[in-house]
């Protein structure tokens, strides 16, 4: 039997409202509607500034006529990154896929992990300082360490975000699986409810925003470190590219490699923004 | 075993902060079928602790209690809660509230469809189904969790003060409305209030609870005529009945207050 439904044995829940607010971490809420777009207008108002900076910046480079190895103009930047699709394009591929597998590890265990742990407040009270080591240390910092026992390969990297991301994912669903609601819980056993429905039906939904935003930070994190790893060493993985075009003061390669990474982060805030708006809304 | 609630002798010790507290002591109580009883008492006096006992989410420390002749240990599908607060969840809409104990009990939605939209009538809820409880009116949730305590027809329903978070105007509109459900469906209802005067409109028989630990104190059979006529909460001898239920709370206080052993819970909520 489930910890709050021995609790339940004991006492009898207070029915507050206020038990599903947040309890730390960031509030999705914030994200999905800054996502929201509202009419033609926001999204014209957008595309303005975007011309702005880019027009003015343009203007900028050719006005002082600074060099592009110091600081190339949208232009050349967007030749750049026609001109050297077809070179780039492997690397975007094998740094989208050490982040996808690190990731996919990372979250299921971070995720288990946290449903189990709170099941078990002892052990996750003993456990909980090392999740916060791993947090706390760039996981970056290790990947010299993978990297000479796995060799350069993609294996290190892979390991690298999932030991990134997972603890990421796992203390925000921590927090989630924490929300419980006495309430709810009673409610879903007086019809009779087996602790797998209970956690089903009660304790994951309550988790869910908190978990989305677990997985959205957990993506970002894991995508600092697979960029992170790819310069440490080894050949390829768009972190490699962008050591590499600086080191040749190739500043329109290198920012044309800088658009793919942040395409990446944009991609990955916005698919948890959507999934967070139509998932955790109720909570606004 | 005639009676469809038998409550006998039961007590409730539970553990707390600050030591063990004896919230219910001995209590029996005894409800016939299609039968509606209320249950007052002081503010803490273990009313709720007794009703939740009877869920069987919160067992009792001693006594014996059964319902529909079956002992009282696990909740039942003959036995519908409804709580203090309308306790919906907040992801699921109206429609899918009000489903949520079929779909525990693995129940065949579809035989159920024409029975649920005849309570959402009921209570006036037609035209909410899709939408989520954060969009309704704290009386509506509390309708909509009446609906869901009724969707798989239990015989028994017990309810813990359900009407207590409600404004006053609502609270009438609500008793009002339940009578009408009771009238229509005839379940046996056993009702915890603090607040008199709804015990005594909605009740047939009155149990009044000492204070803590909780006990019988007396039995009150409500002789007003049924259904009840309008403007019967003015009427000379319904404020008879409250004045002496009253009395009998504020007389069991003052007993215990000069036997040392009353513990201090506020009693200004029945005076």
């Amino acid at each position: 039997m489930d910890v709050y439904e021995k609790q339940l044995e004991e006492e009898i829940p207070e029915f507050e409202e206020s038990s599903h607010e947040q309890q730390g971490g960031f509030d999705i809420s914030s994200t999905v509607s800054a996502v929201k777009i509202h009419g033609w207008q926001q999204v014209l108002g957008i595309l303005g500034v975007a011309v702005i900076i880019l027009g003015g910046w343009e203007l900028l480079v050719h006005i002082f006529k600074v060099p592009e190895f110091v600081f190339p103009a949208p232009s050349a930047i967007a030749v750049a990154f026609v001109k050297s699709f077809t070179n780039v394009f492997p690397h975007f591929l094998i740094t989208l896929s050490e982040l996808v597998s690190g990731y996919v590890i990372g979250a299921s265990i971070g995720l288990v992990l946290a449903a189990v742990l709170t099941q078990a407040p002892y052990i996750e009270k003993i456990i909980t300082p090392y999740i916060l080591i791993l947090i706390t240390t760039p996981t970056i910092a290790l990947v010299p360490l993978l990297m000479l026992k796995l060799g350069f390969t993609i294996v290190p990297r892979i390991i690298a975000v999932a030991l990134a991301s997972g603890p990421m994912v796992m203390i925000n669903a921590t927090t989630g699986f924490r929300r419980t609601d006495l309430a709810k819980i009673a409610l879903a056993k007086s019809y009779g409810a087996s602790t797998f429905q209970i956690f089903k039906k009660i304790r994951f939904p309550l988790a869910l925003p908190m978990i989305i935003v677990g997985l959205l930070v957990g993506g970002i994190f894991g995508l600092i470190t697979a960029v992170g790893a790819d310069m440490v060493g080894g050949k390829m993985g768009l972190g490699n590219k962008l050591g590499y075009y600086s080191s040749l003061a190739r500043m329109a390669n290198f920012f044309a490699v800088l658009v793919l990474v942040s395409a990446i982060g944009i991609s990955i805030w916005i698919i948890f923004s959507r999934i967070g708006k139509k998932w955790a809304s109720w909570q606004e | 075993m005639d009676n469809v609630i038998d409550v006998k002798k039961v007590t409730k010790v539970y553990a707390s902060e600050r030591g063990p507290v004896h919230a219910v002591d001995k209590f029996s109580m005894e409800v016939a079928e299609g039968d509606f009883v209320a249950i007052v008492g002081p503010s803490g006096c273990g009313k709720t602790t007794l009703l939740w006992g009877l869920t069987g989410l919160h067992p009792f420390t001693a006594g014996r209690a059964f319902i529909l002749g079956k002992e009282v240990d696990k909740p039942r599908r003959e036995v519908g809660i409804i709580f203090q607060q309308a306790n919906l969840l907040p992801w699921r809409t109206l429609i899918q509230n009000i489903k949520f104990p079929l779909e525990i009990m693995k129940e065949d939605l579809k035989g159920y469809e024409q029975r649920l939209q005849e309570l959402i009538d009921s209570v006036e809820l037609s035209g909410f189904e899709g939408h989520y409880p954060r969009e309704l009116s704290g009386g509506m949730q509390q309708r909509a969790s009446i609906v869901r305590a009724l969707s798989y027809d239990p015989e028994v329903l017990l309810m813990d003060e359900p009407f207590g978070a409600l404004d006053a105007y609502t609270r009438d509109e609500m008793d009002t409305l339940l009578l009408n459900l009771w009238k229509k469906t005839k379940k046996t209802i056993a009702f915890v209030t603090h607040r008199i005067e709804e015990a005594v409109y909605l009740a047939n028989r009155v149990y009044v609870m000492t204070p803590r630990p909780g006990t019988n104190s007396a039995v009150f059979k409500i002789d007003l005529p049924r259904p009840r006529p309008e403007g019967i909460t003015i009427d000379r001898k319904f404020f008879e009945i409250v004045a002496e239920i009253k009395k009998t709370i504020v007389r069991d206080v003052e007993k215990q207050k000069e036997s040392g052993a009353y513990q201090s819970q506020a009693y200004s909520t029945v005076t």
